[in-house]
């Protein structure tokens, strides 16, 4: 590994609540490398999507360190040094597709006080949705309203992007479609991305590297590297090599939950 | 950066309405207003019938044409009542309306100003306007002031109810990439919750169009000598009935107006939600 660009130590997370303190996440270490495109994968409620906020400087840990691009998550937060992409779009409902694409030049001036690296316009070509510029929200549909969304991270040119469940609420064909797109943006852009899923087959194809998470309190219980080849089409996971690898991860996490 | 070509199989841009649908939407707006037009007459003929069945006196019930009379031969005076109304209502839509987004919008911000103020509000809401205008009447005098002041209170309540749902409606993801995007506060409130508002805020506000002239016409019946309010309870004691239903006729009228104005409004300032 190369620079690292994520570095957690030793993180635990404890949320206050009704019935008494619940543990999210109990001494998580890992590295994530500059460029990696890593997956985050474990059963329900095992506290990733509270790392991918740790990391976001969204939540503050309880105990251990994070470090973003080597400083803490709140400087990485100022200076736009990673895009979020939320399981559900978020659009805003009352501006259109590029509107929407445009906000993040829009909040603190950003736009004005940096030369944006990408056109807005640019960025909806790549996610494949030429021609849907003037669209609202409420006319597009679900996959095509988180392509925006996922333009919308790109636009300031974040180094890094946080994924959330991105593709969790997607059907399967409109899902493998985006995975197909987001390897494309991944070897055109050279971003860190870290992706939360709860789908095996699709941190695989993803991924170089994959994080076994136990249920919670939320713990690595495995690192796997997938050594498939790159760039992937979808016909790799007919190959015996990524059967392996989606076995091996089943195994995995059956006793993780 | 080099883009790629995009690998969607993209078939017809947005929708963006043309000019044939604009005119079907012209049609079915024409259909909307035509049904309640002809349900209005319907009730018009019927008033009148029953009126000639029953030899209902004139006094009590007038008939149709005796009030499209009175409507005609008396518009000067009842163009001079419905000014002062009007100004009242509007005045008072404005300053409830004002007051109720302000208190909303601080109560959002600051949690323990709603808990304490909130109850108070409700409190307030509870009391009869009835009881409430001679004793504005008594603290604000004769001029529009204590008319407008009800016209207020009783949009007041509605506005500041919905507007602290809409400004709390707004989606917790997208309050969550604005503070991923270190937005401040007074960012967030511009791009997120403002506008998740708005849908509330005019549904309140379609209520409080009609209700800020109930507020005026109550309020002019304590201690004035002008508006329709005044006029309705002075043809009610003379028992000049033509002219009371022509001034009632004439104060839904500005209700009506005034909701056309509001839902107008809404129309073209809240696109998205339709």
């Amino acid at each position: 590994m190369a620079t690292v660009d994520i570095a957690c130590r030793d993180v635990s997370m404890v949320f206050p609540s009704a019935g008494g303190p619940v543990q999210a996440l109990a001494g998580v270490t890992l590295d994530i490398g500059r460029g990696e495109l890593v997956a985050l994968i474990g059963p329900s409620g095992c506290g990733k999507s509270t790392l991918l906020r740790l990391i976001a400087d969204v939540l503050q840990p309880t105990g251990g360190t994070i470090e973003v691009r080597g400083g803490p998550p709140s400087r990485a937060r100022l200076a736009r040094e990673f895009g979020f992409v939320f399981q559900h779009p978020g659009l805003l409902l009352w501006r259109n597709a590029l509107a929407n694409v445009r906000l993040p030049l829009e909040v603190g001036a950003w736009g004005r006080r940096h030369v944006p690296p990408h056109q807005p316009e640019d960025l909806l070509a790549l996610v494949g949705l030429k021609g849907f510029e003037q669209a609202y929200p409420r006319q597009l549909s679900g996959g095509m309203q988180q392509r925006v969304s996922i333009a919308r991270a790109l636009v300031t040119g974040p180094p890094i992007l946080l994924m959330d469940e991105p593709f969790g609420a997607l059907d399967e064909i409109t899902r493998d479609h985006l995975n197909q797109e987001l390897l494309r943006i991944w070897a055109a852009t050279g971003t860190t991305i870290v992706f939360v899923t709860h789908s095996i087959p699709e941190a695989v194809y993803l991924s170089s590297r994959i994080f076994v998470f136990t249920h919670r309190p939320g713990r690595v219980m495995e690192e796997v590297r997938i050594d498939l080849p790159s760039p992937r089409e979808p016909s790799v996971k007919d190959t015996p090599e990524f059967v392996r690898h989606t076995g091996a991860l089943r195994r995995a996490l059956a006793q993780a939950g | 950066m080099t883009v790629a070509t995009p690998a969607a199989s993209v078939t017809s841009p947005g929708a963006v309405p043309s000019t044939p649908a604009r005119a079907a939407t012209g049609a079915v707006l024409l259909r909307r207003l035509l049904l309640p037009l002809l349900v209005l007459a319907a009730l018009i003929a019927l008033w009148d019938v029953i009126i000639r069945v029953f030899a209902v006196p004139a006094y009590v019930i007038p008939a149709p044409a005796a009030v499209w009379q009175a409507l005609v031969k008396e518009r000067v005076r009842l163009l001079d009542n419905a000014i002062p109304t009007i100004v009242e209502s509007l005045g008072g839509f404005a300053l409830g309306n004002l007051v109720a987004i302000a208190a909303a919008v601080a109560f959002v911000h600051n949690k323990v100003l709603e808990r304490a103020l909130y109850p108070v509000a409700v409190a307030v809401r509870t009391l009869p306007i009835v009881a409430i205008a001679p004793i504005f009447v008594l603290m604000l005098g004769n001029g529009y002031a204590p008319k407008i002041a009800i016209a207020a209170l009783i949009t007041f309540f509605p506005t500041l109810v919905n507007m602290v749902e809409g400004l709390e409606s707004a989606d917790p993801q997208a309050l969550e990439l604005m503070h991923v995007l270190s937005a401040s506060k007074t960012e967030a409130f511009r791009y997120v919750r403002w506008p998740s508002s708005l849908p509330y805020l005019f549904s309140a506000m379609r209520i409080a169009s009609t209700s800020s002239v109930l507020g005026a016409l109550v309020a002019e019946w304590i201690g004035t000598n002008k508006g329709l309010g005044y006029l309705i309870v002075l043809t009610t004691y003379d028992f000049r009935t033509a002219l009371l239903y022509a001034a009632m006729v004439v104060t839904s009228a500005i209700a009506l107006a005034f909701f056309f104005v509001v839902s107008m409004m809404e129309w073209l300032l809240v696109r998205w939600e339709r």
